[in-house]
């Protein structure tokens, strides 16, 4: 009969606008801004610094301002500029500084190639999208103050992510630490007495140890 | 199918006035390609396209080149193990993809090159020989500049049609009218100051 | 506006209308459909002449869009142009990054562990199946069907968006293959719900062919317009579910056997006539097999790493050579042709755009049919801007 395919299409269209009234299937519309989706842990919008405290941002960025972002952005929308002097870092070592650091979001695409080419994760992907200013310049770029956020609130927004930097990172500190206290036992050590010939696979592992040789 | 070489060796055999020799190509692809030369290029892809055994009926790619004046390391005909150094004048060359539909092979890669990037740039178009160069050839003709004799419809494709220049040579001087950015590196920000004054600093860090 | 016999009329700026003479056929109606046009998927500009409604002439128009993306290229390392990729087919970024992530690694000869290449494979058909769901309702956008079929379309793509969301971090600009392998490695529950969507696909596919496969209005306005021969679709370098449609089994994942591809067994689909209604249908039936592949791949894929260690994106230096290296796109044969001069910068980037050589006989399809016609027939090309001008 003809028409049969228009009632059979009919019929598909009375399924999905009935059902919509009884079935989340059917009715998928977010009412935004009441209501909101949840977004993946993996979503990401424009980058941000990472601080290791939130009552120090400027002075615990893990940022060292090495600026390989920076060379690696393919539209160039990071602006560092290294700091003159250096200023103890979250682990106590006189380090260098972004004494500027700005991203430009009108140019920033959102690629994530700024955190896959950072040594020292200094720099991840935030979530917040709600970003709209109403001065086209100076509104869209973020400085390093606007940028800084604190470890504790990456923690929030990718969890797992931050509980494989952390762990990372706190496996690096053991290790130094690890070396720092070798290194200052060897030093404390007594001095040892009149040289006598030693065999040579011990004084080949002597000489490979980092401590400065005993008097 | 075929080597390059067994292909050339074909094509001279089919189109005997014509000289086609063999580019290799260093890389880890190893897609070495047939130069031809633009007199009897026409020739060679009639028969490329029509020859029982290799039936290249799709002309997949059709690209433009800008090789610059280069300077060119290679062994002294006089003295075979020297090597010397040459200054190649530059050229453009056109590089077409070909493969068979009908046979499932492919691709084979012809090139063709014009005598220099000024004033002798005209190669033969190979769109009678494959429609799908149409567009191509186009582009090639507009982001380069190379003159395809025998095309149809030669004109400006990306561009609009008044424009001048060639976009995609190497030597493409660009416009300079750059709007000011907050975040410029290098050539952009000294073109930008040219023209804009960079608006008033936040109150903040200083910004240059 | 000048007509012999009258003064000459000033027309009001609005659309280009020129009414042109020729003493055979009576006024012929040169006309400017686009580039601001809700129907021509995007800026594009088609100058057809009428005689009456019938296209005598027609020319596309496009570079509207032009970004000038290979230029760009060759001023940024390998790994910066990967997220310029996305934008080229912006529906279909997944497969524009395999197609450079290939051509990367066939130039500077990187291995790719087994479970990167599963990864790519899903990706590749879940970006088959939105773009072909996309393209149907589009299809019906244009033919006039306003809206329901595209909104049908669009929420089974939400659930591909986020997917590709949760995996990747972005619904369309993924960013997401690597010269090696990919970024991230895809978790057991994202494999799983990878598997739910593929599972409950099958479904949504019966109730979409219910509402339009074989609805009169659609047959009737698809079927028997537009049709292309083989030998002029071969020739004219076509690809893609248009080629087939006219009955060339030409598919480049037989053909070359790219990835992981001969590992499945699937079905080309190939039409008969070469029609809008052959090309619509060979896009279903290429969703079907989508699924089959993608069953298999979720089914079959092994652990292992997602990235070669040894591969190298930062710096990557490949040695002077060159390289063409192709996929099929959901659109058609998408290549990219890179030549190294051994920097970290290519020195020549080219994309081979489907969507553009697909273009090339447009004209031939429409000539001799409505203008309303021409609307549709654009439709089942399927082309996206951001590839014709990149």
């Amino acid at each position: 009969m003809l028409g049969i395919g228009l009632l059979q299409g009919l019929a598909v269209t009375a399924r999905n606008f009935l059902g919509s009234f009884h079935d989340p299937k059917r009715f998928v519309t977010v009412q935004y801004p009441e209501e909101r989706t949840r977004l993946p842990e993996a979503y990401r919008n424009f980058p941000f610094l990472v601080s290791e405290s939130a009552e120090d941002p400027m002075g615990t960025l893990r940022c060292v301002a090495c600026q390989i972002c920076e060379k690696e952005c393919p539209p160039q929308c990071i602006y560092i500029e290294k700091s003159r002097d250096k200023k103890p870092d979250a682990g106590g070592r006189p380090q260098i500084y972004p004494a500027v650091f700005d991203i430009d979001i009108a140019v920033c695409m959102s690629c994530q190639i700024c955190v896959e080419v950072c040594p020292f994760d200094a720099i991840k992907m935030d979530q917040v999208f709600e970003l709209a200013a109403t001065d086209r310049f100076g509104g869209l770029v973020l400085d390093r103050h606007a940028l800084a956020k604190p470890n504790s609130y990456f923690q929030q927004v990718h969890p797992a992510e931050a509980a494989d930097v952390d762990e990372r990172l706190a496996a690096a500190r053991r290790a130094a630490e690890e070396k720092a206290r070798a290194a200052a036992a060897a030093k404390l050590a007594p001095p040892r007495p009149a040289p006598a010939p030693k065999p040579p696979a011990a004084q080949s592992a002597e000489a490979q140890k980092p401590s400065p040789p005993a008097a | 199918m075929e080597s390059p070489e067994e292909i050339r060796d074909r094509v001279q055999a089919g189109v005997p006035e014509a000289a086609v020799s063999v580019v290799a190509n260093p890389g880890a692809s190893a897609q070495h390609s047939l130069l031809a030369y633009p007199s009897h290029a026409l020739q060679v892809a009639l028969f490329l396209r029509d020859d029982p055994a290799l039936r290249l009926d799709y002309c997949s790619n059709v690209t433009g080149v800008d090789w610059t004046d280069r300077e060119v390391v290679e062994a002294d005909p006089l003295a075979p193990e020297r090597k010397v150094k040459r200054l190649q004048p530059g050229y453009l060359e056109v590089v077409y993809h070909l493969y068979s539909m009908a046979k499932g092979h492919g691709p084979v890669v012809l090139r063709m090159r014009t005598v220099n990037r000024s004033n002798q740039v005209t190669l033969p178009s190979l769109t009678p020989v494959w429609r799908s160069c149409e567009f191509q050839e186009r582009e090639v003709f507009d982001l380069f500049g190379v003159v395809f004799a025998g095309h149809p419809d030669l004109r400006r494709i990306l561009m609009w049609d008044e424009f001048k220049d060639h976009p995609m040579r190497k030597d493409y001087a660009e416009p300079d009218d750059y709007e000011w950015e907050p975040t410029p590196h290098g050539s952009v920000l000294e073109k930008a100051r040219l023209h804009y004054p960079a608006p008033a600093a936040p109150a903040g860090e200083a910004k240059p | 506006m000048n007509i012999p016999g009258l003064p000459p009329i000033e027309l009001a700026p609005g659309p280009q209308i020129r009414a042109v003479h020729d003493e055979l056929h009576g006024d012929l109606l040169e006309l400017s459909m686009g580039p601001h046009h809700p129907s021509t998927h995007g800026v594009f500009r088609m100058v057809v002449t009428l005689d009456g409604e019938t296209v005598v002439k027609l020319k596309p128009v496009f570079g509207y869009l032009h970004r000038n993306h290979e230029k760009i290229a060759e001023a940024t390392s390998y790994l910066a142009s990967m997220p310029y990729t996305d934008r080229l087919d912006y529906l279909c970024s997944m497969t524009n990054n395999w197609a450079y992530a290939l051509a990367v690694e066939r130039l500077s000869g990187q291995a790719v562990p087994e479970r990167a290449e599963y990864v790519r494979v899903i990706l590749a058909e879940l970006t088959r199946l939105l773009n072909h769901t996309c393209l149907a309702g589009f299809l019906l956008q244009d033919g006039g069907a306003s809206g329901t079929p595209l909104m049908y379309a669009f929420r089974e793509r939400e659930k591909i968006l986020d997917l590709f969301e949760s995996l990747s971090g972005s619904r369309m600009m993924c960013n997401y293959q690597r010269f090696g392998g990919c970024r991230a490695d895809p978790s057991p529950d994202w494999l799983a719900a990878a598997s739910t969507l593929a599972e409950g696909y099958g479904r949504f596919l019966d109730e979409y062919e219910a509402l339009l496969t074989g609805n009169e209005i659609l047959m009737a306005r698809t079927q028997g317009i537009g049709r292309l021969s083989p030998k002029l679709a071969v020739s004219a370098g076509v690809t893609g579910p248009m080629l087939r449609a006219t009955g060339v089994g030409y598919d480049v994942r037989k053909v070359d056997g790219y990835g992981v591809y001969p590992r499945f067994p699937f079905r080309v689909p190939v039409g008969a006539h070469g029609d809008v209604y052959d090309r619509y249908m060979v896009r279903i039936l290429e969703m079907r097999e989508s699924i089959g592949i993608l069953r298999q791949a979720l089914r079959d894929i092994p652990a292992g790493p997602i990235l070669d260690p040894k591969s190298k994106q930062r710096g990557l230096r490949p040695k002077a050579g060159e390289v063409y290296s192709r996929i099929e796109g959901p659109k058609g044969e998408i290549g990219f042709f890179l030549i190294s001069d051994g920097g970290p910068n290519p020195y020549r980037y080219r994309v081979r755009p489907p969507s553009l050589v697909n273009l090339t006989i447009l004209e031939d399809m429409c000539l001799g049919q409505s203008i309303a016609d021409s609307v549709v027939i654009l439709g089942s090309v399927d082309i996206v801007l951001g590839e014709v001008d990149r």
